[in-house]
């Protein structure tokens, strides 16, 4: 797929397949248009050209809330989380899609279906150890919380396709070790195909059996973390970058 | 003590020893007021009930879904002029009548917060508010004319108990709203519309059922105010209304129930507190604006939930 602003062209042809149930990091320095391509998958952007299909359907011309419907969740880089909101009805807002909805028994509170609800979110809150801050307002707390509580409402929607970007950017090393360790319970709970961003070569190659390197908006690398870090455009890219 | 236990007690209706006794007293204030033998207060009373009516919808549109909409003229004088028509039929079908008609107007003033944000869009609200005040004013089969339009009013002791009565149904299915799916999906919106819709939050739905909503409650306050007048003119829903209505969100707290209860008791008693100096009341209303933006920008509802916190954890703090 190829996606342009003016003059800017973000991603020149990219083309990457996602095999259900497996992992895949997107590598590449600032600006190769990682993130775009999580904007032209979950339906922020429109791609110019290209095709984009999941489980055998289109995603194209699709509003960001038909994709979440397809089972497509996704945090992001500059966390997007509702501030206004307690951690607990951010993780709610993650059930939206889930809820029949019915603004009568909303308006009379006839709350089954309300109370199912928490008890899933109330799972995560738990997983992510998130117990404390629950009733806290997610602009009140720290930036690592509100990276969790993101994270939280990305897996509150039961997606199919989990897309993270950048989930350990920003993080302390020990909050890093915590971010890994609960992508890979992750993956075990909820059977959920991960495709997340990363700069952090090391941290990626944990998680993920496969990757792929990005570079001014082309895919310049695939394979496995070892095939991919040995290639030279590869360093050519990351130390273009670091210079 | 009367920290909340389970989780389950978060779902109850007004959670918490000190929230209940206020509600409480608030209620029993209420049934007490007309038997204090002060026409007066009784008229006051039934004005704060109306006009809260209408505040609490605004308040959901601007406090909870994030949307600035000044067109609240135009749906109050929908909701009048469409009761005053529709008086031939029982009074709570005319009364539903107009909330819907003004929610009808609501979903199609609504379409330009599809595409406008912030002050375009307060603008562009603005100028429908103006277009229904001239619509009114120039189409006699509207507004009758020069002569105005007759509503057909109640005693005062009926209307107190019945806006009253309607206050209490309209807060309490505003809560219950504001906790469920729908509530949550209106703040979603107002604090990030990307991330919104990226959990499935349809956006042109929620803020067209914003406005629809909150129109619905103002137009029931214009039907309900044309009762309590008993006559209708067109020079009764100018811009001023706006202003009105925004003091008083904003003074009794944006996204708050009870804060669009005090707001608009704000509005309401004010003006009887400076009597013959009539013409400060408005600068008084752009002062305590100001005063609630440096002080406490939660409002009135903000101050009372502090409050509230500190005495429910009393003496353990
Ligand atoms: N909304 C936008 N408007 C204009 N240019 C953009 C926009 N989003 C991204 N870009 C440009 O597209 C390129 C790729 O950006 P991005 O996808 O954010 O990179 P990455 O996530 O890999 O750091 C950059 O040159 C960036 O400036
Ligand atoms: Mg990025």
């Amino acid at each position: 797929m190829s996606l342009s602003f003016g003059g800017i062209r973000a991603l020149r042809g990219v083309s990457l397949a996602v095999r259900e149930g497996e992992t895949l990091a997107v590598i590449g320095p600032n600006g190769s248009g990682k993130t775009s391509l999580f904007n032209c998958i979950s339906g922020a952007y429109q791609p110019g050209a290209g095709d984009i299909s999941f489980d055998g359907a289109s995603l194209l011309r699709l509003s960001p809330d038909r994709v979440a419907r397809r089972g497509i969740a996704r945090t992001f880089q500059n966390l997007r989380l509702f501030l206004g909101m307690p951690v607990m009805e951010n993780l709610l807002v993650g059930r939206h899609l889930h809820f029949r909805r019915n603004l009568l028994s909303a308006a009379l509170r006839l709350r089954r279906e309300e109370i199912r609800h928490r008890d899933r979110c109330e799972e995560i809150i738990e997983f992510l150890d998130l117990e404390p801050y629950r009733k806290l307002r997610a602009g009140d707390c720290p930036y690592g919380v509100q990276k969790r509580v993101e994270l939280g409402r990305a897996l509150a929607l039961e997606p199919r396709l989990l897309l993270l970007d950048e989930p350990a950017s920003g993080l302390t090393g020990e909050e890093k070790e915590e971010v890994a360790y609960w992508l890979h319970e992750v993956r075990g709970r909820f059977g959920v195909t991960l495709v997340f961003v990363e700069h952090d070569l090391r941290f990626a190659s944990r998680l993920a059996a496969r990757m792929i390197a990005l570079d001014r908006g082309e895919k310049i690398a695939e394979g496995t973390p070892e095939e991919v870090q040995r290639r030279p455009e590869v360093e050519r890219a990351y130390l273009g970058d670091a210079a | 003590m009367d920290l909340v236990e389970t989780w389950r007690e978060e779902l109850r209706f007004a959670p918490g020893r000190v929230t209940r006794a206020l509600l409480a007293a608030a209620v029993a204030f209420s049934i007490a007021l007309p038997f204090l033998g002060q026409p007066a207060w009784i008229v006051r009373g039934t004005l704060v009930a109306i006009t809260a009516i209408g505040v609490m919808g605004q308040n959901l549109l601007v406090g909870y879904a994030g949307q600035v909409s000044f067109g609240q003229a135009g749906f109050l004088a929908i909701g009048a002029y469409a009761f005053a028509h529709l008086q031939g039929l029982p009074w709570l079908l005319a009364l539903l009548g107009a909330g819907l008609v003004s929610a009808l107007a609501g979903v199609v003033v609504g379409f330009p917060s599809l595409r406008l944000k912030g002050p375009y869009l307060a603008i562009a609200t603005l100028g429908f508010g103006i277009a229904a005040y001239q619509l009114l004013a120039n189409v006699p089969a509207l507004s009758g004319g020069r002569m105005g339009l007759a509503v057909q009013r109640p005693s005062l002791l009926s209307l107190y108990w019945t806006d009253v009565a309607l206050l209490g149904v309209f807060a309490l299915a505003t809560t219950n709203l504001i906790s469920s799916y729908a509530g949550r999906a209106l703040m979603a919106v107002r604090d990030s519309e990307i991330a919104a819709e990226s959990m499935g939050v349809n956006l042109t739905r929620t803020k067209l059922l914003a406005f629809a909503i909150s129109s619905f409650y103002t137009g029931v306050h214009g039907a309900l105010f044309a009762q309590f007048l008993g006559h209708l003119e067109p020079e009764l829903f100018n811009v001023s209304e706006v202003l009105t209505q925004f003091v008083a969100i904003t003074v009794g707290g944006l996204a708050s129930v009870e804060g669009s209860i005090f707001g608009a008791a704000f509005v309401v008693l004010l003006p009887v507190i400076f009597g013959g100096l009539r013409w400060a009341v408005p600068v008084f209303f752009g002062a305590s604006i100001l005063a609630v933006l440096i002080f406490e920008p939660g409002g009135l509802a903000g101050a009372l939930r502090k409050a509230r916190l500190y005495l429910e954890q009393w003496p353990f703090r």
